[in-house]
């Protein structure tokens, strides 16, 4: 049998629950074993070469780069983890969620304190750029999501439990130490 | 005249005093019903329905409900505790609870419920709610975004002269709660600090300290909230 295959992507996310991931230390050994990585930042594998089994998703959805990613790996992935309050919640970029979008891009590019060379007073606006969304949005609220590892990031020992419960299809012992929104 | 009377939790008998409430009467026997707005030496509320029971078939809230003779309580059947975690979730999506930020992380009352029920996510849509984080107070921080509106504070802090330094302003889904800026002025740290612990979540805060317990040992790291009940 050939193994199943997982992608990973951070959205508007930190990278923690990726360095999470990497902080299975030595388990990671085992993991190439079980498992084929396709895209994902850990090997820089940039586009969907195959149909994936697992995709694993940091952050939730700032822009439409994010929407469109999301989007790409619910269409690729049979089985979709939100991993971390990022993208369970949308987690620290959503605290802009209570302000206009207007006034935060006011902030940062022309009344912000350390806005000092914008003399022309743009706002980036390239076609280039993805758009900004009017508010940051959990991943489940955009495509379905099949499960959730919540944490900030999620402990190793949840996302590598999780992992190895969903390959091999044994049940998930939820020990109380590992679930923590923290 | 108070007198004894026999009941039983989920068949437990238990021996209570008439005029107890069901969730005394259970915390003596060593079953824990949850709560959030229920505190200790403070008058019941029943405001935020989390310790809901069912009595005799019916769902009355465990911290409001006096015992009667022969009561049958039911505080572990499915719908119970589906019912506990709705409420949660509803807590979670009406607020801005992002558990990573807030200082309280690991000693929430909200959070430890959470873990409790095994909540991954909320299942209803966060509201994003625009709430105002108020630090005018010299010793208190005031942060609407986690407020669940359990009445705690205003019940629980009183000043010398016994007068609420918290209360409710504003109505409907716009209840927030204020605090006296006269009396709020002249706070104590004890009353301070009192007002922080009496907070079930991260609404109020101690000034100028946070995060002084390391991640592991915060009062829900280990263990569930009510297993101290649960091991007497």
């Amino acid at each position: 049998m050939s193994k199943p295959i997982v992608a990973t992507t951070s959205l508007a996310g930190c990278f923690g629950c990726h360095m999470s991931l990497l902080d299975i230390d030595e388990r990671i050994l085992d993991l190439i074993e079980l498992v084929e990585f396709n895209k994902s930042p850990i090997n820089d594998i940039k586009k969907f070469t195959k149909k994936c089994d697992i995709g694993l998703i940091e952050g939730g959805c700032c822009n439409s780069e994010n929407v469109h990613v999301l989007k790409d790996f619910r269409e690729n992935c049979k089985i979709l983890i939100s991993v971390g309050e990022c993208a369970i919640m949308g987690g620290l970029p959503a605290m802009r969620n209570g302000i206009p979008i207007r006034e935060c891009l006011e902030e940062a590019y022309l009344n912000g304190p350390s806005v000092k060379n914008n003399t022309e007073k743009i706002i980036p606006n390239d076609p280039e750029i993805p758009i900004m969304l009017d508010r940051v949005y959990p991943c489940h609220e955009v495509v379905k999501i099949d499960f959730h590892l919540p944490g900030c990031p999620p402990r190793a020992d949840l996302i590598w439990d999780a992992l190895v419960a969903l390959i091999t299809g044994s049940e998930l012992k939820l020990p109380y130490e590992v679930v923590k929104f923290d | 005249m108070s007198h004894v009377v026999k009941i039983t939790i989920d068949g437990v008998e238990c021996m209570a005093t008439s005029g107890q409430y069901i969730i005394d009467v259970a915390k003596e026997n060593g079953i824990y019903i949850p709560t959030l707005c229920n505190y200790p030496g403070v008058k019941p509320k029943g405001s935020c329905r989390i310790c809901t029971v069912k009595v005799n078939g019916r769902m009355m809230t465990a911290c409001t409900t006096p015992v009667s003779e022969n009561m049958e309580i039911d505080n572990t059947s499915g719908d119970i505790v589906e019912l506990r975690k709705a409420i949660i979730e509803l807590l979670f999506i009406e607020g801005n609870h992002f558990c990573p930020a807030c200082e309280k992380s690991g000693n929430c009352e909200l959070q430890a419920l959470a873990y409790r029920y095994s909540m991954m996510v909320p299942r209803f849509p966060y509201t994003f709610p625009q709430r105002q984080v108020d630090a005018q107070n010299p010793k208190l921080v005031k942060d609407q975004n986690r407020c669940i509106l359990c009445k705690r504070c205003i019940r629980a802090i009183h000043d010398a002269d016994g007068r609420a330094i918290f209360a409710y302003h504003k109505r409907g889904n716009k209840v927030e709660i204020c605090l006296d800026p006269k009396i709020g002025k002249n706070l104590s740290d004890e009353l301070a600090q009192k007002a922080m612990d009496v907070c079930p979540v991260g609404a109020l805060l101690v000034k100028e300290k946070g995060f002084d317990q390391p991640i592991g040992e915060r009062k829900y790291d280990k263990e569930p909230i009510g297993s101290d009940i649960e091991k007497l």
